[in-house]
């Protein structure tokens, strides 16, 4: 499905993925991150930020590896993203759903 | 229904404290949280090793009475069968990125799993709280806990 985010019209699955990530970009953040109640802060920047570099090297994601990325612990990563942290985060990212059950 | 039965609430009550049941009680509980869910876990009877200082590195696969294995009764009474399957599940854990059960734990308190031990079983087994786990957020009575069940679209299961 399509839906214009800040202006733009944007490719979305189902359940609200960008399907290209090169459509990304901050102000959709912002407004993605805000239809999900987060206001970003640079704390949420700075796990977004490690969230697209570890997608654009291809890593799987998963709450462990999180948890280990000497960015951010898990029970930070719930309090930034309180609801569905790791896909609430990897949406505002514009990344792909992870696929982990971790 | 305006939430469509939406699960709010997984309740799970762990009565059992071999490995596969362990891991299967905590990728729910740890899943569920991963969906926005919240998820308390009831340590009961023998489930109360998997959060024991120490016994819980330690757990061990059920080689016997468990068809699954594809492994003669007989065989799985052998010692030192329980060791050999239990590591060998636990390399194949670590091929997917599944942690141990204490670093599991940690991940479950970080997330916001509550942690409650059974008073009952507790005193059967003479633990103290002392014997559990940190992490360990109370004992309850059988009461205390369907009290935390409390609210809609709560789920109960037993494993």
């Amino acid at each position: 499905m399509d839906k214009i985010i800040s202006g733009k019209n944007i490719s979305l699955t189902d359940e609200g993925f960008l399907k290209d990530f090169a459509q990304w970009d901050k102000d959709i953040a912002d407004a993605l991150a805000a239809e999900n109640q987060i206001v970003l802060t640079p704390r949420h920047w700075e796990v977004l930020t490690y969230i697209q570099n570890e997608f654009k090297n291809d890593v799987p994601l998963s709450i462990r590896k999180i948890g280990k990325s000497g960015i951010v612990d898990i029970k930070e990563f719930y309090q930034l993203f309180p609801v569905a942290p790791l896909k609430t985060a990897t949406k505002i990212a514009g990344v792909p759903k992870p696929v982990s059950c971790i | 229904m305006e939430d469509k039965g939406q699960i709010k609430k997984m309740m799970i009550i762990q009565s059992k404290a071999t490995l596969e049941n362990v891991y299967a009680c905590f990728v729910l509980a740890n899943g569920a949280r991963m969906e926005g869910i919240e998820a308390e876990i009831f340590f009961t009877f023998f489930g109360l090793e998997a959060i024991h200082n120490k016994k819980l590195d330690h757990l061990h696969v059920a080689t016997v009475g468990n068809p699954a294995m594809h492994m003669p009764t007989l065989l799985g009474g052998l010692p030192g069968m329980e060791a050999l399957a239990t590591s060998m599940m636990k390399k194949e854990m670590e091929k997917i990125d599944m942690p141990d059960v204490r670093e599991f734990i940690e991940i479950l308190s970080a997330s916001g799993v509550k942690l409650w031990a059974c008073k009952l079983a507790m005193d059967m087994f003479h633990y103290n709280r002392e014997d559990m786990i940190e992490e360990l957020d109370g004992i309850l009575t059988v009461g205390d806990f369907y009290k935390q069940g409390a609210g809609e679209g709560t789920h109960m299961l037993f494993i």
